[in-house]
C-alpha cells in the first residue's frame, strides 16, 4: 500500500499505478497538484510499487 | 524519449509537460523557465537590464520564484513586501512576511526587500478597511485588490523604480479573462496584458514575466528550486470566483493539453489584430489627494476608501 499525504489528510492506497492515476482516482486533477517522494518532485508518469509515501501538493490559489 | 527522461539529457524527468510534449529534469526544468522566462520579457519588451524593477512578493510560489529568476537573469530586481494585516485565526499575512523575508535573507545582498505595513502607515489592516464597506466577503477582495494595486505603485514610484513586476502566471491570467469573457467586459479585455505601460500621470509600468508558465510550473520550479513559500492559501479565498474558473479551465485542459496555453495565447494575438476596436480608456486625472491616476475625478478610489 502506498501513504499519500495531501493537505491535512493521509490516506493508504493501493499501489501499482502511475502518479497521474493516484491524484485522478482521489478526485482530484493533475493540473492542481504536484507529486513529491522523499521531497523531490516526481513527474506523473512515473510508476508507483506497492509501498512508500507520496505527498500531494495544492498549487493552485486563489488571489 | 517519450515521458520519462529528460529531453535535454537523458536523466529522469521531474515534469512532463503534456501542452509542450516535453519532459525535463530538475536542472534542465529550472533553465528552461529561465529561458523561456527572458525571451518573453524580451519579446514584451517588459524591462531592459538598466531598468530597475521592483518585484511585488507576496512570500508565496510565483513572486518568490519571479524574484529568484529575475536575479538569476542579471537584472536589477528588488523586492516589495505589503503586509495587508489578514491575521485573524491563522496569522497569515504576518506568516507570508517571514517567508518573504527568510528569501530576501538567502538572496545577494544587493537585492533589497522593502516592507510596507498598512497598520503602521494608515492605522487600518485590509480587513479594517473593507469593513467600513457594505457587502460580504467580495467586497473584502476587492478593496485587497485596490489596496494592493495603490500602495504597490505608490511604492515603485516613491522609490524610484521604472517598472513593477507581478508573478502573475498563466492560470491567472486565463482565468480573468474567462471571467472577462463570460461577461463580455470588453474595456477589461481591451486592457489585459502582460505589459501596461507607464502613463503620463503617475501609472509605473506593470510587467508580468511568469505568464506564459501554469501554475503547476510556477510551483515546480518554486519547490525543485527549494524556494520556501508559504503553502496556505489566503483564508478569504476560499470559494473564490478566480478558484472556480481556474477549476473550470483545469478541467478542460485535462482532456485537452494545450487549452489554457492556447485560450491566453490566442486571445493576445486576436488583440493584436485590433478585435476590439474603438474601446479607448477613459479620461484619467490624478487624484486630488494622492496623485495617481483615476478616471472618476476628484479622490481616487483608495483615498476615498481610507
Amino acid at each position: 500500500m502506498i501513504k499519500v499525504i495531501f493537505k491535512d489528510t493521509e490516506r493508504e492506497i493501493q499501489g501499482n499505478i502511475t502518479i497521474r492515476e493516484l491524484i485522478t482516482g482521489l478526485g482530484l486533477n493533475p493540473q492542481s497538484v504536484l507529486a513529491l517522494r522523499d521531497g523531490k518532485l516526481v513527474n506523473n508518469e512515473t510508476r508507483l510499487g506497492n509501498e512508500g509515501e507520496i505527498r500531494l501538493i495544492s498549487v493552485i490559489s486563489g488571489g | 524519449m517519450g515521458v520519462h527522461r529528460c529531453r535535454r539529457c537523458e536523466a529522469d524527468s521531474v515534469i512532463y509537460m503534456r501542452q509542450h510534449r516535453l519532459a525535463l529534469c530538475d536542472i534542465h526544468f529550472m533553465e528552461w523557465v529561465e529561458e523561456m522566462t527572458l525571451g518573453f520579457i524580451r519579446k514584451h519588451r517588459m524591462f531592459e537590464p538598466e531598468d530597475r524593477v521592483l518585484v511585488a512578493v507576496s512570500g508565496g510560489k510565483d513572486s518568490l520564484s519571479l524574484w529568484r529568476i529575475l536575479l538569476k537573469l542579471g537584472y536589477q530586481a528588488d523586492g516589495l513586501y505589503v503586509d495587508l494585516g489578514i491575521d485573524e485565526g491563522g496569522s497569515y499575512s504576518k506568516r507570508s512576511g517571514e517567508h518573504a523575508k527568510k528569501f530576501a535573507g538567502e538572496i545577494p545582498p544587493e537585492a533589497k526587500l522593502h516592507v510596507l505595513d498598512l497598520a503602521d502607515i494608515y492605522g487600518k489592516t485590509v480587513p479594517e478597511m473593507a469593513s467600513r464597506r457594505k457587502g460580504g466577503r467580495r467586497k473584502l477582495c476587492s478593496v485587497c485588490g485596490l489596496v494592493k494595486r495603490h500602495e504597490m505603485n505608490r511604492a515603485a514610484r516613491e522609490l524610484g523604480y521604472t517598472v513593477l513586476a507581478t508573478g502573475h502566471n498563466l492560470d491567472d491570467e486565463a482565468a480573468v479573462l474567462f471571467g472577462n469573457v463570460l461577461r463580455w467586459e470588453a474595456e477589461y479585455l481591451v486592457r489585459q496584458s502582460p505589459v501596461l505601460p507607464a502613463d503620463d500621470i503617475g501609472l509605473v509600468k506593470r510587467a508580468k514575466p511568469l505568464a506564459r508558465f501554469y501554475e503547476r510550473e510556477t510551483a515546480a520550479y518554486a519547490i525543485v528550486g527549494n524556494i520556501d513559500y508559504i503553502l496556505d492559501e489566503c483564508p478569504f479565498s476560499t470559494g473564490a470566483t478566480s478558484l472556480r474558473l481556474k477549476e473550470v479551465l483545469n478541467s478542460m485542459e485535462n482532456s485537452s493539453p494545450g487549452t489554457k496555453l492556447s485560450f491566453y495565447f490566442s486571445f493576445l494575438r486576436a488583440k493584436e489584430n485590433n478585435i476590439f476596436p474603438g474601446y479607448d480608456r477613459p479620461e484619467l486625472s490624478p487624484c486630488e489627494k494622492c496623485g495617481q491616476a483615476t478616471g472618476a475625478g476628484g479622490l481616487c478610489a483608495f483615498c476615498r476608501l481610507i
